[in-house]
């Protein structure tokens, strides 16, 4: 991929982040930020490439660290978000252990 | 399969995975759908790390997978037990791990002699690295103050000089890396290069207090989807590139909403020491601040017409919203028009105060945002201010010395009587008194939130008993 194919990629998707969020309640600005936390949890793939690539002790330490952080960056990040917006529910939603 | 099939697969596995995380974006900006958003961005995720493990050329498998498993149970454990009120700084931690990941594969890439290094992705690297690093390391910081670690702020005079030094002096090294070395530089000064990185975010982090935390967290969170998105390029990875850069927008964007909430700049927060001063110029405040008992709050409230409920983070502190739930409860099942008014900064960070109502089973639809309700608080009979203290200060609309000047409140004090649950004659998260207190409307119902709230409950309900 050329540099400026990567440019036309950067723009778009900053333009998509912008629209995506501009327009978000401010009640879902905890619940969107712990969404979005998890979603650069992708970075997982790139670490996996990276230590899949090592060869050196030293390369690979990194590697492995780069790995355990992503890792725990998806992990955590969806655990929390997901318990988060579970707890998202209407008046007319309520369901039967609410109410009395 | 042949490897150009396979190629074939994982660049299709990669588009889909892409597609999910802005639908899955999508979803969860809106209260309905949120839920399932989640969901959409982790069938992403899942799909995105299973097609990895077909990726051609690849080795150290085994370490891969022990990687992988031991950051999940860790990640799944603390995520799975963390109190809703710590939530921010979980997420700070968590988002810390996002960039010090983004940081470890530039690391290993610069540390690569034997690769032929091309420019353009060698100063996406060095940069994605800077920015990788400063996000981990101030995540940390961020979070050990929201979690109470560190306590208080660091300054030293010439601060903000040292931190323009240290970081023209780390891009000076990624510049020698780039331009000189070609990406061939040695390890002690790839080391030095990330050491200046990582103690940069530390001194950048250090002097901004507590209240200002969110801002910070969000902007690193929008740090590390950067990074991650030039890393993302130095891989050729679409995926990274993609959702690293949709979160750096979408993260920045939610920064500057948060700023405004607190009627802050972004660079207002990170170089100007917020609370170190101001409580020394403050003026006397007049009158007296007149107590009242829980039950006559609680009986006054339950004959009130309307009633609106300013919660803060001292409510989530006593985790009293389940008994506040309960009370509301009463109140609207006699009748009594109930709403919960949230200034954008309750709780910790913006919107954390509807996750913590929402917990307690208060339905979003009883839940306002300030502009939404600031016009109906001087037609309510009661409002009832729990564990908050500088979103209801009205020095932030009259006092001009006041360093909460300007941030828009609650418009509580329009009620035609206040009751304020408190546990003691403490200041806010700020270090301003509150002249709210003071007011000939107000009374103070001293006490932990949770106790009042039971006791309010009690004398509701003995009222009814009573027919």
């Amino acid at each position: 991929m050329t540099g400026m194919v990567a440019l036309y990629i950067f723009m778009l998707a900053a333009f998509t982040g912008y629209e995506v969020i501009s327009r978000v309640p401010v009640i879902l600005h905890t619940p969107l930020m712990s969404g979005s936390n998890f979603v650069h949890g992708i970075v997982l793939v790139g670490a996996m490439v990276a230590l899949g690539h090592a060869d050196t002790t030293l390369e690979k330490t990194i590697g492995f660290i780069g790995v355990l952080l992503a890792a725990g960056n998806a992990v955590g990040g969806y655990v929390v978000t997901e318990r988060m917006l579970e707890m998202f529910k209407s008046s007319g939603s309520r369901g039967g252990r609410e109410t009395h | 399969m042949a490897e150009g099939d396979i190629r074939l697969l994982i660049d299709a596995s990669y588009f889909v995975t892409a597609v999910l995380f802005i639908f899955g974006l999508k979803r969860m900006s809106s209260p309905v759908t949120a839920r399932s958003g989640i969901l959409w961005a982790g069938a992403g995720m899942l799909v995105a790390t299973i097609v990895t493990f077909l990726y051609p050329g690849m080795s150290n498998y085994p370490l891969i997978l022990a990687a992988i498993v031991v950051g999940t149970i860790v990640a799944w454990w603390s995520g799975k037990r963390v109190a809703m009120t710590d939530m921010p700084q979980m997420i700070a931690l968590y988002n810390g791990m996002g960039g010090g990941a983004a940081g470890a594969i530039a690391a290993v890439e610069l540390l690569r002699q034997n690769a032929v290094h091309e420019t353009v992705p060698l100063i996406l690297a060095v940069l994605g690295a800077v920015i990788g690093s400063i996000s981990l390391s101030g995540s940390l910081i961020a979070w050990a103050k929201l979690d109470g670690r560190i306590n208080g702020t660091w300054r030293f005079s010439g601060q903000q000089i040292v931190n323009g030094v240290l970081f023209l002096a780390t891009l000076a090294v990624g510049a020698y890396i780039v331009f000189i070395a070609h990406g061939h530089a040695s390890p002690a000064i790839v080391a030095a290069f990330f050491g200046g990185a990582l103690v940069f975010g530390v001194l950048m982090t250090m002097p901004i207090g507590g209240a200002d935390m969110p801002v910070v967290i969000s902007l690193y969170n929008a740090f590390t989807g950067l990074a991650v998105g030039f890393e993302g390029y130095v891989l050729q990875n679409p995926a990274l590139m993609i959702a690293g850069m949709v979160v750096g927008s979408a993260g920045t964007l939610l920064t500057l909403l948060m700023a405004k909430a607190m009627n802050r700049s972004v660079s207002n927060v990170i170089f100007s020491n917020f609370g170190a001063s101001g409580d020394d110029q403050q003026g006397e405040i007049k009158g007296t601040q007149k107590p009242a008992e829980a039950s006559d709050a609680a009986i006054q409230m339950r004959y009130a017409n309307k009633v609106i409920i300013a919660p803060g983070y001292g409510l989530a502190v006593a985790q009293a919203q389940h008994k506040l739930y309960e009370f509301v409860k009463l109140l609207v099942d006699a009748g009594v028009e109930v709403k919960f008014a949230i200034h954008p900064v309750a709780g910790r960070m913006p919107g954390h105060m509807n996750v913590l109502l929402a917990e307690a089973g208060v339905p979003y639809d009883m839940i306002y945002d300030l502009e939404d309700i600031n016009d109906e608080f001087k037609e309510a009979d009661v409002a009832i201010v729990i564990g908050a203290n500088d979103t209801v200060n009205p020095a932030a609309r009259t006092n001009k010395s006041s360093p909460i000047y300007g941030m828009p409140i609650l418009n509580v004090d329009q009620a035609k009587q206040v009751y304020i649950v408190k546990r003691g004659q403490g200041k806010g998260y700020s270090g301003v008194e509150n002249e709210l207190f003071y007011a000939d409307n107000a009374n103070l119902v001293y006490g932990d939130a949770q106790k009042v709230m039971i006791a309010m409950i009690q004398a509701v309900k003995s009222l009814e008993g009573g027919h």
